[in-house]
């Protein structure tokens, strides 16, 4: 024991305990300091800013992924996705150095690539990223101006989910393609309803595009003309849409918070005591359920009533066009690793890093081979992975462009609310206000 | 201080506000000129951190400009400021705004008269009764305008149980009325300790003598309120509405978390928001910019106009 400090004057004890303080400040002052200087003379840490989708696995690729050059650090962005990519915009336009890898929505890639915020893949490294095994769909998505941009990580798509019972009793033959006029009158005659993603968000525009691109339209085209390209909603491909649109807000099968749906909300209404729901949902819809069984929410009857097929086609007769989502890895312009940051792409796009997210996450792979892995296999109904893969291969992505937040703003603005959507003036006053938009004559 | 005469505010608007005539001495001199080079630091960086921005904000708004395609920027002339003047979603905006400046404004300096006097006048707990007044200030606008949102949510919100005259399932963001009315309240509990305190100080300044004199003289309560204290607190009243209309009019935090601009709500710090960062668009957001600090400067120089006290008197500079 040391000799209690009685003896010392309780001004000089403060003094000591004071220096003692700064003493101890100082040094984790300093060793923080340190460790900040460790990153220039040790090994570089790659940032790869991802979405919160499938984050345990992503933090295992990049642990796999890092090497004996550098490491890989994943940093989380906001669940929104204009939010995300207002973050990424923030720092790419102030060319911040420490965004070194990038978890882009397809939608971004073409708008951070014309701001060139993106490193463009060099040509050997951009043939593997887009190389015959790559869905064509999900290749589409990482392409702007001739040149590659980012790796496709994982793709998503739309299918039909509907209760079996539900289509038999509206008398609908789902062994052929089916139509959205089919589908809304097959769910109102068998008392059922259509669930789609009809709130004023991006999820809206994904739907609007499908439908358009199904009918052989497009919202716009020769895309790299950036505000100058020609707005072509305004055509019988966006009447179609609208009839579609128009069809089932007026139908009885239009679900109660049709004008506010989204992913979640038409979820509940499957299974239950009402004969059900056919809809067009993404690929998480079937883990979902699945996982719903164990809880004790739906039996084991109830899932086996679930079916699913290839997205409905706008117009008879014509290939529907399933929307397109997922990831790609972008790398940043300004990186100060670029070329690691090139080499870690690739690594965490592999197909087997694909397989791992598909199986792990639920997250569907942007590669042919990836769903022939075993575990894909084992995890999923054959018919419904094969769905899922010709579905991504023939999908319709929503246009590039680099004004795309505004063009699928100002889409949002005009065919808000479902239930006004006219297909005599629809079409044609979103086109105008989108040239108005993109012209900077008006608001948005 | 330097000043060797200060001039209350009663005697600078006899004079119509013209100032002392003074007779400068070498001291004043020197010290002026010294106090002139002290401030030359703070002023560029002033100059830096205000001017640079605000200047390059005029300059942007004459282009249109996307950050997303670069080489698509064209230099427009005015036409920016065209466009958000004839666009009926601006005006839209702009009523919005004002109307939540007016009423939080007008409700805050009422309520926040009524706390202030509290603080001034209560004999016991001083220091509690000051503190627990003023909490809602040291709370961070986006913590209370969630804090208002669950409060008004009809899933999980305690409003609609209180309001007997309200279904339980009232959606109170559902519609523009009631969302730009949950906007208020969150804006009103926020700022208006803000508000007291600001007249508290005022209420400091009112001299006792002349309450004292007015009650000898018969006034009652309400007279000596209307014909003594406020006209005594007409600069720390004009201090008050101006610093809170201001900020009124930036109005953001709350309409963001809240609504987020949802429904109607949206006010023109927001629609510039959207513009510039949502959209990218730098021209016709920095335009926007350009019209919100205007119309900032409108809305300081009429309230200026309506109490007709000047700002330095009121700080009782000399």
């Amino acid at each position: 024991m040391t000799q209690p400090s009685y003896a010392t004057a309780p001004g000089a004890r403060r003094r000591r305990r004071g220096r003692g303080l700064a003493a101890v400040a100082i040094g984790v002052l300093a060793a923080g300091l340190l460790s900040a200087c460790s990153g220039d003379s040790g090994k570089p840490v790659l940032n790869w800013y991802v979405n919160p989708d499938g984050v345990t696995t992503l933090t295992e690729l990049a642990k796999q992924c890092s090497t004996d050059d550098y490491d890989i650090e994943i940093q989380l962005l906001p669940s929104g996705a204009t939010d995300q990519r207002t973050q990424l915009a923030r720092r790419l336009a102030a060319k911040d150095g420490s965004t070194d890898l990038m978890s882009l929505d397809p939608v971004f890639v073409a708008e951070f690539a014309n701001a060139g915020w993106l490193e463009p893949l060099p040509e050997d490294v951009a043939a593997t990223a887009t190389d015959e095994d790559v869905l064509e769909g999900a290749a589409d998505t990482v392409t702007w101006d001739d040149k590659v941009y980012a790796f496709p990580q994982w793709a998503n798509t739309q299918v039909l989910w509907y209760r079996k019972s539900l289509a038999e009793a509206g008398g609908l033959d789902m062994a052929k393609p089916v139509t959205w006029e089919q589908v809304i009158d097959a769910a109102a005659e068998g008392g059922g309803t259509v669930g789609v993603q009809a709130n004023k968000y991006e999820a809206y525009v994904v739907w609007i595009n499908a439908l358009v691109q199904g009918a052989g339209g497009n919202i716009i085209t020769d895309n790299e003309a950036g505000k100058d390209a020609s707005v072509d909603i305004d055509s019988e491909a966006g009447a179609a849409a609208a009839t579609v649109i128009q069809k089932l807000a007026r139908s009885e099968a239009a679900q109660p918070d049709l004008t506010t749906s989204n992913e979640g909300t038409s979820l509940g209404l499957m299974f239950g005591d009402s004969p059900g729901e056919f809809m067009t949902n993404w690929t998480f819809v079937y883990k979902n359920y699945e996982g719903l069984i164990e809880s004790g929410d739906i039996t084991q009857e109830d899932f086996d009533d679930l079916g699913w097929a290839r997205y409905p086609a706008t117009v008879e007769g014509e290939e529907s066009k399933p929307p397109i989502g997922g990831i790609d890895i972008g790398v940043g312009a300004y990186s100060k690793h670029r070329d690691f940051a090139l080499e870690a792409g690739e690594c965490v796009t592999t197909s087997e890093a694909q397989v791992q997210l598909a199986v792990n996450e639920g997250l569907m792979p942007a590669r042919a081979s990836a769903y022939d892995a075993p575990e894909l296999t084992e995890a999923y109904p054959a018919d419904l992975l094969e769905l899922f893969r010709t579905s991504i291969d023939s999908g319709g992505p929503r246009p590039k462009s680099a004004y795309y937040a505004t063009i699928s703003a100002a889409l949002q603005s005009v065919w808000h609310s479902p239930r006004s959507v006219d297909p005599d003036k629809t079409p044609g006053e979103s086109a105008k206000f989108l040239k108005d938009v993109l012209e900077g004559k008006a608001l948005l | 201080m330097t000043s060797t005469y200060v001039a209350t505010a009663g005697e600078r608007e006899k004079r119509g506000g013209k100032k002392p005539d003074l007779v400068e001495s070498d001291r004043m001199r020197a010290e002026n000129s010294l106090g002139r080079k002290l401030v030359v630091p703070a002023i560029v960086v002033m100059l830096i951190v205000t001017a640079f921005p605000m200047l390059r904000a005029l300059y942007l708004s004459l282009f249109t400009y996307s950050l997303t395609a670069p080489e698509d920027r064209e230099f427009v002339g005015l036409s920016n400021y065209l466009t958000a003047l004839t666009d009926p979603l601006f005006w839209r905006d702009t009523g919005v705004t004002v109307l939540y400046m007016l009423v939080t404004v007008a409700v805050e300096l009422v309520i926040g008269f009524a706390f202030a006097m509290v603080m001034h006048r209560v004999i016991f707990a001083r220091g509690v009764i000051r503190t627990s007044i003023l909490i809602p200030y040291g709370i961070i606008t986006v913590v209370s305008g969630f804090a208002w949102q669950f409060a008004f949510s009809y899933q999980n919100g305690f409003v609609n149980g209180w309001l007997p005259f309200l279904d339980s399932d009232f959606n109170w963001f559902g519609e523009s009325t009631p969302a730009i009315i949950a906007i208020m309240i969150s804006e009103i509990w926020k700022t208006t300790p803000f508000m007291s305190l600001l007249l508290l100080a005022g209420l400091a300044q009112v001299s006792e003598d002349m309450l004292e004199a007015a009650q000898v003289d018969g006034a009652t309560w309400w007279q000596r309120l209307w014909k003594v204290i406020l006209p005594n607190m007409r600069a720390a009243i004009m201090v008050a509405v101006l610093f809170r209309a201001l900020d009124a009019y930036r109005i953001f935090d709350n309409i963001a978390v809240m609504t987020a601009g949802a429904v109607n709500t949206e006010s023109i710090s927001f629609l510039t928001y959207r513009q510039t960062i949502e959209q990218f668009q730098l021209g016709i957001g920095s335009a926007l910019s350009v019209l919100l600090f205007l119309s900032v400067l409108l809305i300081a120089w009429l309230i200026v106009k309506l109490f007709k006290v000047d700002l330095a008197a009121a700080r009782q500079e000399g």
